[in-house]
């Protein structure tokens, strides 16, 4: 019996050994040279494998991450603290990642878009409205006010103001994106929280229409375009900010009719 | 004609994956695109084969010799485990693309039971040598060929309008099942 099981051991361990050089021999001449940092991020990464970033598995989020593709706090498993090792492999800020915010590029509520294309009776919901001829509003590019934002809040930080657009609790916002996601008229961005010069416009009508719907409309004079050196430049009737080369002191704010382009909290 | 038939018999008549149900995880996963589904089958195909050679000998060079014979899966799935990793660093050396198209799929096949299965059967029918080349190459024909079905089946449901909850997986499922009843018509071919 007892040689019985020398005989099973030396041979299985034999085997082992023999496939572990062959395999060694292999990875020399065999070996890809990779990024390091490749190995280094999939090493703090839980790997589960499980898919919930969106790739094939924790080696191929670590792949996308170091080419850049991928965020470094994409891993929902991880949580913050993979993110903020991930980060640091990176030689991103240690842990911070950037805040964003949500912000809401339209200002016309109740008192500034008067004038309505029809009553809307129906569900009060923005995509219904979006589907159904657009909703009350002349403006088609603006709020329709149905609060789908706030109802895809998880964290309750939309509520309906009493303008008929939503407003922002900042400190309970976590930056999920999910009200940007469902706005049907895409007048939710995310951006950076320190950034703070908006055009409080997304209608690309004809400047006396732009005049005729809304009061607070950017009707596209192209003067915050002239004088800003860059940093705005006009697109289809309307001004488009150019983040890389704003300059917030040469942005003639005052010189705006309807007050689009502005501060955030300015008004 | 021996060895034909053996052939034959394992990529067609007796399929791995339509009639013995082995190897369904990298039949459903790898089969949405027909090239990285023909790729996935050559490699199970090479992986089979040198499965089939390499198991062959240890079994009745070493283990059956030595009276190890209750070893055998232990030992099969060492020479798989360490096949599949060679053949993992083979395929990322040549082709990146296709190592990134197999994704999770490819250190899968260690786990692949239509791999172990042809082992097993070849220890159960007692083949040659000869014999177990010939059967682990009809095997990964017969994966490679379902497969790409399978791909070009699946490339043609894209457009088509599947009821929602039958979407992805279930008309899959549904669609190897259908697959699986045509190769029974080959039953009586030998």
């Amino acid at each position: 019996m007892d040689t019985q099981f020398i005989i099973a051991l030396a041979t299985m361990g034999g085997l082992g050994f023999i496939f572990a050089g062959a395999l060694a021999i292999a990875d020399k001449k065999l070996r890809v040279e990779e990024n390091h940092l490749i190995g280094e991020i999939n090493e703090v990464l839980p790997g589960a494998n499980c898919g919930g970033c969106g790739y094939a598995g924790c080696y191929d989020f670590a792949v996308n991450v170091v080419e850049g593709k991928a965020k470094s706090n994409g891993c929902p498993v991880g949580g913050s603290e993979t993110a903020a090792a991930v980060a640091y492999i990176m030689g991103e800020e240690a842990g911070e990642v950037v805040r964003m915010l949500p912000r809401m590029l339209c200002r016309g509520g109740h008192t500034e878009a008067v004038n309505k294309l029809a009553t809307y009776y129906g569900p009060l919901s923005c995509s219904a409205m979006d589907l159904l001829s657009g909703g009350d509003k002349l403006c088609f590019y603006g709020c329709l006010g149905g609060g789908d934002c706030v109802v895809a809040c998880p964290f309750g930080a939309l509520v309906m103001g009493e303008n008929g657009l939503p407003v922002l609790i900042e400190s309970l916002c976590t930056g999920c994106g999910n009200c940007e996601k469902a706005c049907p008229r895409h007048v939710i961005e995310m951006h950076p929280a320190d950034r703070k010069v908006f055009v409080f416009c997304k209608s690309l009508d004809d400047p006396k229409t732009s005049k005729a719907v809304c009061s607070v409309s950017c009707m596209g004079c192209s003067i915050c375009a002239r004088k800003s050196e860059g940093g705005v430049v006009m697109e289809n009737n309307l001004a488009v900010i150019n983040y890389d080369q704003l300059d917030p002191e040469k942005v003639p704010f005052d010189k705006c009719s309807t007050r689009a382009i502005g501060m955030i909290n300015d008004n | 004609m021996e060895l034909f038939i053996i052939f034959l018999s394992a990529a067609i008549v007796n399929n791995f994956v339509l009639s013995y149900f082995l190897g369904i995880c990298p039949f459903i996963g790898v089969s949405n695109k027909l090239t990285s589904a023909f790729s996935m089958g050559l490699a199970t195909t090479f992986v089979l084969v040198l499965t089939a050679v390499v198991t062959w000998l240890i079994n009745h060079l070493i283990l059956m010799p030595a009276g190890l014979d209750y070893l055998q899966y232990v030992a099969f799935i060492l020479v798989i485990a360490s096949l599949v990793q060679f053949v993992e660093m083979f395929i990322k050396k040549t082709s990146q693309p296709l190592y990134r198209a197999l994704g999770i799929y490819l250190p899968l096949i260690t786990t692949n039971c239509a791999i172990l299965g042809l082992a097993l059967f070849m220890v159960l029918r007692d083949y040659s040598m000869m014999e177990s080349i010939f059967f682990g190459l009809g095997a990964g024909v017969g994966f490679t060929l379902a497969l790409t079905i399978m791909a070009g089946i699946r490339e043609e449901l894209e457009l088509a309008d599947v009821p929602k909850p039958f979407q992805g997986v279930p008309i899959t499922l549904i669609t190897a099942g259908i697959l699986a009843m045509a190769f029974m018509g080959f039953s009586g071919l030998i």
